[in-house]
């Protein structure tokens, strides 16, 4: 809402804020501090209790009274603190073990009262004595001993025009005061009212890690059904195409003609090495092996078909996740692609390894080095998987190597 | 010789039934599940079960554990496994219990139709194939220092033994004789201090006894 000119001048929202604040909250403060002082003092007799739960229901009554002013005066939505949603008895015994309960009470009993009502006064005092001092040359016609009141050390005309002075600096600091007043209730009433950024956060960051699971579960589920689609489909059919172009082979008559012999031949050839293409980069998505048997079992395919020497070592003391598994086996599958691709290296190393809080994966290369994650590569897709799970990947390649690449997983289960 | 086939692809199955029909080999039943393969064998008594490794229900090792009720009901049947991918560990699983009759192929294999047909042929005469794969796989898991002290050829030689090839195989292979195959493995069993054995079979025990401990 556009502040209007008179509103931006005199604040007069603001003054009504702090004012009327003010004198509900110290008009309220004694009812606050009966009902606590009853409530503490039989606490230890049933009677206590039932005060107990009146006090909570002022404080929470005064709570909703003081977001709504906030809401109506100055346009600040302070959302109520997620309550329990249990009605009843447990529901009373639950609101005593929140923060927010307590914070509520804290500013009705102390907060509210003592700034609130203190600001208050001086906001009324300041516009009040403001108005009554400028109004001063007037009093003075009309009783001079009235005039005298304010400014009472000041003698003569001057001591009148004096007042006057005073009394337009006050009403020249008031609208400023008000505004800051209402700033600084603002300040206090938001996170004693409503909820802390924190208590914002918590359910948003439960909500969130629950998505982000659900959407690692859902691309493995995928991984897992591409894997399954392409076993039963294309490579069957390949490998079918494969074996009778492989029957025409060496059924062919010996006085074929030589095209016909090329053609065959070549078909065959090709088939094959359709077949171990596709093999390959199925085996990188997620084996079967892998759900079955675990991450060592799974990683003996590709460690082996590693086209530079691995050696491959797994210690795990349990087994892990299995979504920290395919992770795992990702990490492994890509970093030997690269080091096969770009390494130049002559020998690898794969280490798995792992304790109830953590699995590690290294993969270690003697080749050049000089391996950057922001380099385009397979690196980024492989930090941002690791990351998903919380996990950090590191690269370490001094030029002229060795690399090592590092991924570190917190396993929760 | 008579062979059952379990191998839920359709198109493949068919494929397999018309290469052994063409090499002379009785395919006398072929289904698609596990299950049925156990039935298929002990109606009909064959002496090869060709098995997949992934058939329904779950496609997992539905056709390993079916090899393995096989292998300890009826001994005498021999078992061809054949798969997409191999395992390290499902030959392993597989070669616990026996090494001779048994073979662990690529499923790519079979468009080499000739030497596929000579595994079979191979395991059914109480041979082994295992897929150079899988000895890649198992070499992996051996301690590194003896196998250093191989020279390359030999190190050719004894992952060919490990496959299940006889000398005259391994000799064909690597265009070299017979005898030059002899010397090294020869070299090999010394090296690598395995106990000295005759006959192909025997041999090929005693490299993977080598290589799975």
């Amino acid at each position: 809402m556009n502040p209007t000119r008179t509103e931006r001048r005199l604040a007069p929202r603001e003054t009504a804020y702090v004012v009327l604040g003010g004198l509900v909250a110290a008009l309220a403060a004694p009812v606050v501090w009966l009902l606590a002082g009853l409530a503490t003092g039989l606490l230890v007799v049933f009677v206590g209790v039932a005060f107990v739960g009146l006090l909570l229901v002022v404080s929470e009554g005064l709570s909703r009274w003081h977001r709504a002013r906030a809401a109506a005066l100055l346009d600040v939505v302070v959302d109520a603190p997620a309550g329990p949603v249990d009605p009843g008895w447990r529901g009373w015994l639950a609101r005593l073990g929140r923060a927010t309960t307590w914070r509520q009470l804290a500013y009705n009993a102390v907060v509210g009262p003592v700034v609130l009502g203190l600001s208050a006064a001086l906001l009324a005092f300041c516009w009040g004595g403001g108005l009554v001092l400028v109004s001063s040359p007037l009093w003075a016609r009309v009783s001079p001993e009235v005039a005298a009141l304010p400014g009472g050390v000041l003698q003569g005309v001057g001591r009148i025009w004096t007042s006057t002075a005073v009394g337009f600096g006050c009403l020249l600091l008031a609208p400023r005061l008000a505004r800051w007043l209402a700033a600084l209730d603002v300040a206090v009433l938001r996170p004693m009212l409503g909820e802390t950024r924190g208590e914002q956060l918590s359910p948003r960051v439960t909500a969130l890690e629950q998505t982000r699971a659900g959407v690692i579960d859902a691309a493995d589920a995928e991984r897992r059904r591409i894997e399954r689609d392409l076993h039963d489909g294309a490579q069957q059919r390949l490998t079918s195409l494969a074996l009778n172009l492989g029957m025409a082979r060496s059924t062919l008559a010996p006085d074929a003609p030589p095209e016909t012999r090329r053609a065959i031949e070549e078909a065959h050839d090709e088939a094959k090495q359709a077949l171990a293409e596709l093999r390959g980069f199925v085996r990188g998505l997620h084996p079967a092996v892998l759900d079955e048997r675990g991450l060592d079992a799974a990683l003996s395919g590709i460690v082996a078909r590693s086209p530079v020497p691995t050696s491959l070592h797994v210690l795990l003391a349990e087994r892990p996740p299995r979504t920290l598994e395919a992770i795992a086996y990702f990490v492994v599958s890509e970093a030997l692609t690269n080091v096969a691709k770009h390494s130049g290296a002559t020998a690898a190393t794969v280490r798995v390894t792992s304790d109830r809080t953590r699995l590690v994966v290294e993969v270690t290369d003697n080749g050049r080095g000089g391996a950057t994650i922001g380099a385009g590569s397979g690196l980024t897709g492989l930090t941002n998987r690791v990351a998903s799970v919380d996990g950090t990947l590191t690269v370490t390649s001094p030029l002229g190597g060795p690399t090592v690449l590092r991924a570190e997983m917190p396993c929760v289960s | 010789m008579r062979v059952v086939i379990a191998e839920d692809s359709i198109l493949l199955r068919d494929g397999l039934i018309r290469l052994l029909g063409a090499n002379g080999i009785e395919v006398v039943e072929a289904v698609g599940d596990a299950e049925s393969a156990l039935v298929a064998v002990e109606r009909h008594q064959p002496d090869l079960a060709l098995l997949d490794v992934r058939m329904p229900p779950t496609h997992t090792d539905e056709g390993l554990r079916a090899a393995l009720v096989i292998r300890a009901q009826w001994p005498d049947v021999a078992l061809l496994i054949l798969s997409q991918y191999v395992e390290e560990r499902y030959a392993a699983d597989l070669l616990a219990s026996t090494t001779s009759s048994v073979g662990y192929l690529l499923k790519d294999r079979v468009a080499d139709v000739d030497e596929f047909v000579e595994s079979l042929r191979r395991v059914a005469d109480g041979g082994t194939a295992l897929d150079p794969e899988v000895v890649a796989q198992l070499l992996l898991r051996r301690d590194k220092s003896p196998l250093q002290r191989l020279t390359d050829r030999e190190r050719e030689t004894l992952t060919l033994m490990a496959e299940g090839r006889s000398n005259s195989g391994i000799a064909r292979s690597l265009h070299v004789s017979e005898s030059a195959i002899a010397k090294h493995v020869n070299a090999i069993f010394t090296k690598l201090d395995m106990p000295t054995t005759s006959g192909d079979h025997r041999r090929v025990l005693a490299v993977l006894q080598y290589l799975s401990d």
